[in-house]
This record gives C-alpha cells, sequence and structure tokens, in this order.
C-alpha cells in the first residue's frame, strides 16, 4: 500500500473509515491519469485496430521510448513532493549525453568509468544546487534556471558540434532486447522501471521518503518537529541531479550520440508529466506511481499522433497543454472540496 | 562615523547592487574596447556599443516590465515566450496574405491582432490564477507548453517572412536619430512608472502581493488586480513579439522569444524584485534587464569563446543571486569585517556586531535556523 497508511494512526475505527475517504480522496488524481490513459488506449485501439496497434509491443514501446523521461520525471517528483523545483533537468540530461559520448569516443575512457564520472557529475551538481538554495535562501527557481545555463554551457563547451557513439558495447548494448512473453523491453526500459520501484520504496517506505513528504506539506511545522531540514532539501536536490544523469545515460543508450541541443526543454515534459500524475506542484501530495502514469499519457499521444499519421508535430504541444489543464483543473476541484 | 553610515545607507538602497554590477560590467568592455562609449553619428543615426545594448535589450526590458508587476502581485508568468511567438506569428501570418505588405492599415490591423491575441492569452492566465484559484507557476506553465504549438500552427511550422516597410519601423527602424524601439520601451516604463507610483494602484499591487487575503478584507479587489498585472505583462509581452518579429521581417514559432521567460524573471530579481512578492521595483528591472543585455553584449566584445557564453552567464547570475542573498552577506562579509577588528584590537564597532552574531549563531547551531 502506500505510505499513509504505513505511518501510525489512531486505532479508533472511526477515524480509519474517515481515513479511508481522505486516501481515496488522494488517490483520486492517480485513478483518473490511469483512467485517462485507458481511455485513450481502448481509443487508440478501435480507431487503429488495422495498423497493429493492438500488439503488446506497441505498449511496450511506450517504456522503450520514454524509458529516460520516466527516469528524468521521477527525479523531479522527488523535488516537487519537497515543494521546490527543478529547471535544470533537461540541460543535465544533455550535458550527460554529450559529457559520456565524449569521454567514451574522445578520450577513450572505458564506458563503465564514463557511466560513473557522469552520474558523479550530476549527482553533483544537484548536490552544490541543494546546498545554495538551502543555505542561501535564493529560490530555487532562480538557483536551477542557473544550473540549467551552467550545463547546457558545458555542453556547448565539450562541443559544439554532436559526437556519435560507435562504440560496440554501447550498441550492443541499445540493442539488447529483454523477452517478456508477449513482447521484450530494452535495457534501458528496465532500468527506468526499476528506478521507479526504488523511488517508490524510498518514497513510501523510509524515514528519507516520509521528511520529503513533511517539508513539501509544511515546512515550518517539519522543521518544528525538529526533521533535518536541510539535509533533507540538499538530498532531494541530489537525487534529481543523479535521476537527470541516468536519464542522459538512457538517452544516450536510445539515439546513441552525445549532442549540445539534445534534451532542449525536457524539464517541462518532466514537470508535466508529474504534474498530470497528480503531484501537487505546492509539494507534499501525490504519488511517484502518478508519475509513472503521466509519462505514459504523454508518451501514448505521441504515439497516436504517430498512428494518425496526418497530424503535424506540433499538436503534440498542443494536446500536452489541453491535458495539464484539465488535471490542473481537476487538482483544483479536489483541493477545494478538502478544504470545505 | 558618518562616512560609514552614508556609505551603508548607499549600500543599503535597493539599487546599489543592480547598478554597481551594471556599472562594473560595463567597465570591464573598456580594456577590450577602447572606444566603448563612445557614440557616433552616421546617416543621421546614432551608433555605438550603448545604444545596440539598449536597442537589442529593449524586448527583453518590456518582458521584464511587465513580469516585475507579475511577480510583485506574488505570481510569475512562464507564457510570456510563448505569448511573444503567437504575437509574432499571428502579426507576420496577417500581413504576408496581404496583397499590398507595406499597407498602413493593414499594418495596423496585423499589430492589433497580435497584440489582442496577447491580451487573450493574458485573460486566460488571470483568470485561472485569480478566479480559479491556481498556482501562478502551473496556471501559466499551460499556455507555455501549449502556445508554441499554437504559434506553429498559425505559421504551419514554417518561418513566415514579410516585406513590410512600416512593420519593420518597431524593432528595426530609426526615429529621430535613435532606434524606434527606445522610445516604445520608454513609453511602456514612464507610462508604468506613473500609473504604479503617481496612483494608488502600485500601493494596491504590492498589497496584493505582500497578502491578497488581507487586501481583499480590507477593500480592495485583488482578483481584479491580478488579472489586470497578468494582463499587462502578456500585452508587454505582445509588444516583444511584434519588435522581435519586425526586426527580423519573420515568425518564427518555434524559436521567437525562447527561454525569454527566463532572462526576464532573472532581470526582475537582478533588479531587486523579491520572487515573493509584496514589493518591487521599476527602475531594478529596468537595470537588471540592462545587466544582462550587456553581459550578452559584453561576452562578445571581450572575446570570450560563443560557446562559453552559457557558462558565464551561469556564473554571473550566480554570483549576482549570492551577492543579493542576505544571507550570505551576512556569513562572508561579516566573517571578514570581524577579523578586521579583530586584528585591530580594538573593540568591534556597532555596525557589523549584529551581522557577526547573527552569523555565529547560525554556524553554531545551523540546524535550528529561524528565518
Amino acid at each position: 500500500m502506500s505510505a499513509t497508511t504505513q505511518t501510525p494512526t489512531t486505532p479508533a475505527s472511526s477515524t480509519a473509515s474517515k481515513a479511508a475517504r481522505l486516501l481515496g480522496d488522494r488517490r483520486l488524481p492517480v485513478l483518473a491519469t490511469a483512467a485517462l490513459f485507458l481511455a485513450m488506449y481502448i481509443g487508440g485501439l478501435s480507431r487503429y485496430q488495422n495498423y497493429g496497434f493492438a500488439e503488446p509491443q506497441v505498449f511496450l514501446n511506450l517504456f522503450i521510448d520514454n524509458g529516460y523521461l520516466l527516469v528524468a520525471a521521477v527525479g523531479a517528483t522527488f523535488v516537487i513532493l519537497s515543494g521546490g523545483i527543478d529547471l535544470s533537468v533537461g540541460s543535465v540530461i544533455g550535458f550527460t549525453t554529450m559529457f559520456t559520448a565524449w569521454l567514451v569516443e574522445r578520450q577513450g575512457v572505458p564506458l563503465v568509468i564514463a557511466v560513473v564520472l557522469a552520474l558523479g557529475v550530476g549527482s553533483f551538481g544537484g548536490f552544490l544546487m541543494g546546498y545554495v538554495i538551502h543555505n542561501f535562501e535564493i529560490q530555487p527557481f532562480i538557483v536551477t534556471l542557473a544550473g540549467l545555463f551552467l550545463f547546457r554551457g558545458l555542453c556547448l563547451v565539450i562541443s559544439k558540434e554532436s559526437i556519435s557513439i560507435g562504440d560496440a558495447s554501447v550498441s550492443s548494448l541499445a540493442q539488447t532486447r529483454v523477452s517478456l512473453g508477449l513482447g521484450e523491453l530494452s535495457i534501458g526500459a528496465l532500468l527506468a522501471l526499476v528506478v521507479l520501484g526504488i523511488a517508490f520504496y524510498v518514497l513510501h517506505y523510509t524515514r528519507f521518503g516520509r521528511r520529503v513528504y513533511a517539508i513539501g506539506g509544511n515546512e515550518q511545522s517539519a522543521m518544528l518537529m525538529g526533521l533535518p531540514q536541510g539535509g533533507t532539501k540538499i538530498a532531494v536536490y541530489t537525487v534529481s541531479g543523479f535521476c537527470s544523469a541516468l536519464a542522459g545515460l538512457l538517452f544516450t543508450l536510445y539515439i546513441q550520440s552525445g549532442d549540445p541541443l539534445h534534451a532542449t526543454g525536457m524539464e517541462l515534459d518532466a514537470i508535466a508529466a508529474v504534474v498530470i500524475g497528480g503531484t501537487l506542484l505546492t509539494g507534499g501530495s501525490g504519488y511517484v506511481i502518478g508519475t509513472l502514469f503521466g509519462v505514459l499519457v504523454l508518451g501514448l499521444i505521441k504515439s497516436l499522433i504517430q498512428f494518425e499519421g496526418t497530424l503535424s508535430s506540433w499538436w503534440t504541444k498542443i494536446a500536452t497543454g489541453v491535458l495539464l489543464c484539465a488535471f490542473i483543473l481537476i487538482q483544483r476541484a479536489m483541493t477545494a472540496r478538502k478544504k470545505t | 562615523m558618518t562616512t560609514t553610515s552614508r556609505w551603508r545607507a548607499l549600500t543599503h538602497h535597493h539599487l546599489f547592487w543592480p547598478v554597481a554590477v551594471l556599472v562594473v560590467l560595463l567597465l570591464v568592455n573598456v580594456p577590450f574596447t577602447p572606444d566603448f562609449f563612445s557614440i557616433k553619428m552616421t546617416d543621421g543615426h546614432l551608433y555605438g556599443s550603448l545604444v545596440s545594448i539598449v536597442l537589442f535589450g529593449s524586448p527583453l526590458i518590456l518582458v521584464a516590465v511587465g513580469m516585475t508587476l507579475v511577480i510583485a502581485t506574488g505570481g510569475i508568468d512562464l507564457s510570456v515566450g510563448a505569448v511573444v511567438a503567437i504575437t509574432g506569428a499571428l502579426a507576420c501570418s496577417y500581413i504576408s496574405d496581404q496583397a499590398d505588405q507595406s499597407a498602413l492599415a493593414g499594418v495596423l490591423l496585423a499589430m492589433g491582432l497580435g497584440l489582442l491575441a496577447a491580451v487573450v492569452c493574458g485573460l486566460w492566465n488571470g483568470f485561472l490564477v485569480a478566479r480559479m484559484g491556481i498556482q501562478p507557476i502551473i496556471a501559466t506553465l499551460i499556455i507555455m507548453v501549449a502556445g508554441r504549438g499554437v504559434a506553429q500552427l498559425i505559421t504551419d511550422g514554417q518561418i513566415i517572412t514579410i516585406n513590410s516597410e512600416p512593420y519593420k519601423l518597431i524593432g528595426g527602424g530609426y526615429w529621430l536619430t535613435l532606434p524606434f524601439s527606445i522610445f516604445v520601451v520608454a513609453v511602456v516604463v514612464a507610462v508604468t512608472v506613473v500609473l504604479t507610483r503617481r496612483t494608488a494602484l502600485g500601493l494596491l499591487v504590492e498589497s496584493v502581493g505582500g497578502n491578497a487575503e488581507a487586501s481583499r478584507l480590507v477593500g480592495i479587489r485583488s482578483r481584479r488586480i491580478k488579472i489586470m498585472v497578468y494582463v499587462f505583462c502578456a500585452l508587454c509581452a505582445g509588444i516583444a513579439g511584434l519588435m522581435i518579429s519586425s526586426n527580423t521581417s519573420a515568425a518564427d514559432g518555434n524559436n521567437a522569444g525562447l527561454w525569454i521567460e527566463l532572462d526576464a524573471i532573472l532581470a526582475v530579481v537582478i533588479g531587486g524584485t523579491s520572487l515573493l512578492g509584496g514589493r518591487f521595483s521599476i527602475g531594478g528591472t529596468v537595470v537588471g534587464a540592462l545587466v544582462i543585455q550587456t553581459l550578452t553584449t559584453t561576452i562578445y566584445t571581450i572575446g570570450v569563446p560563443t560557446q562559453t557564453n552559457l557558462v558565464f552567464k551561469a556564473v554571473v547570475v550566480i554570483i549576482v543571486c549570492l551577492l543579493q542573498s542576505p544571507k550570505f552577506r551576512a556569513k562572508v562579509f561579516s566573517a571578514r569585517l570581524g577579523a578586521k577588528s579583530g586584528a585591530q584590537g580594538g573593540g568591534s564597532p556597532s555596525a557589523p556586531a549584529p551581522a557577526g552574531t547573527t552569523a555565529a549563531a547560525t554556524e553554531a547551531a545551523p540546524k535550528m535556523e529561524v528565518s
């Protein structure tokens, strides 16, 4: 189950039923997203049944094509749950693709070391941003904006041209498919699901996860309760930096090249996925599973537009915006009801 | 003692840090281009680095001024970049459909259409924020994401180029020896300053940003004020959009005004307006926008390799933000002052003492910060 059932509640049965109703309420956005995903999928099935939409592989491709976005969005979920925001996601992803490609292709560094270095740089970047946000009380928005500029700039410092990766182990890794009976998944998609599982465990079953929720819910109360606010905040941004770097590695695997313009604006996709997944941008409420559905919905929009064939790519943006709007209004209606 | 108190009064003025940064940035250019401050008269037009900083910075100043008022009400508007794109796309596509692209009536109508679209975007943002009570950062995220799609829809994914003399004037023309856009910016800034500082409007905006609920109870129609600032911000972005598309004589739904919202927010913050709302400084914002534009120009003139200019920008942003963080100043400067007074062996002067004690307190108990 989830975090709220884990927290010790008063044993009285009357409060239990009340709590259950509240729980139902809290899960509503996630359920709504899941229902929307199902509805869109069924709609796609009925419309494109002659074009092979019903094949399980179409569904699994959603994970293969959006694994990196899922990892990035999981990182963003941590930050948003804690009441912050991280705008540097897309830049860190771009930087990681560039950095790995440069290390492997130009410097001849073994792939394993390059991966460790890339993850280290991403996490350290996140740590630095968290440190500045907490210790100097500068708005997360501005600090991570500086991070956005910094990492995008570092991409260009490495090289202005894109570097394609010809390394044999990378391409064999990228082409490896794990059979699931009905279809197959790539290494990247599996890794993304593992990250999702770990994030679910950390957020709902560990002390750190509860601190994230507590700080996002009300920073002042969390502090008065004696929670180590600074450490948690810094850790949250470090997690986001790590996830972004990992997403960058998956993206590298997915397109097998580094380019200074890769993943421009992906922070918006990540934030949109988190919001569509039902996490409140004010923090303190939401589920990482919702983020999974948010990413799947965004991915499904893309594949529906591909199946339609006649629609141009900008309809993706418009559809994302409309969905965002709908979900924000649903969230708003729900929080308004809770108050009364 | 009087000099220190005067110095303190000066450094505590809200424009001190932004102006100091701007002056330093301008001076940095002098060793690299000795005639940086000179302004030449050629063909009846004024040319010079300072003129071009203002010319290229004018869309940013406009957007940032609008953003200031939104931020003063405790909000934020992420959609300005998309509004810039939509306005430019609409105006250019209307002009390109005309038989005579230089006809004044058609150009005016095109501009009206573009600005109307901008106002509609602003109304939508204001409606979501003020009526529906949605967090501004999310409410405006909608148009930020969808708006670029709409702009591409208008231009059909193409870059529309036009050839229209009157339209060219707004962003690239000259009037009275100066670039015309400088006059547009001057008028908008003057009108904003007069409206906010000579009438009660500015006070109302600040009170809404300070505490929306309290100001509603006092009798201020805070919803109306909020809708108004979002419309104003979108209108400013619309004018900036006309300027950008006019300067290049083209509308690019994908790239026009890309990241201008981030630059504008940065300009506002550099100008000393708190992102928390409740207080604003139009003058500071103008200086902040000029700082950003000067930074870009400086990067080009001192010959920093172009690929490193984003890193350079990031470093400057970090330094400026750290300098403006009271906590950072307390930690760094008071530590230095304390060391100096200790070395002199005299009793510490009264000025740095309180700052020193707070810094010591925060260092002693970093986990018990009460702000």
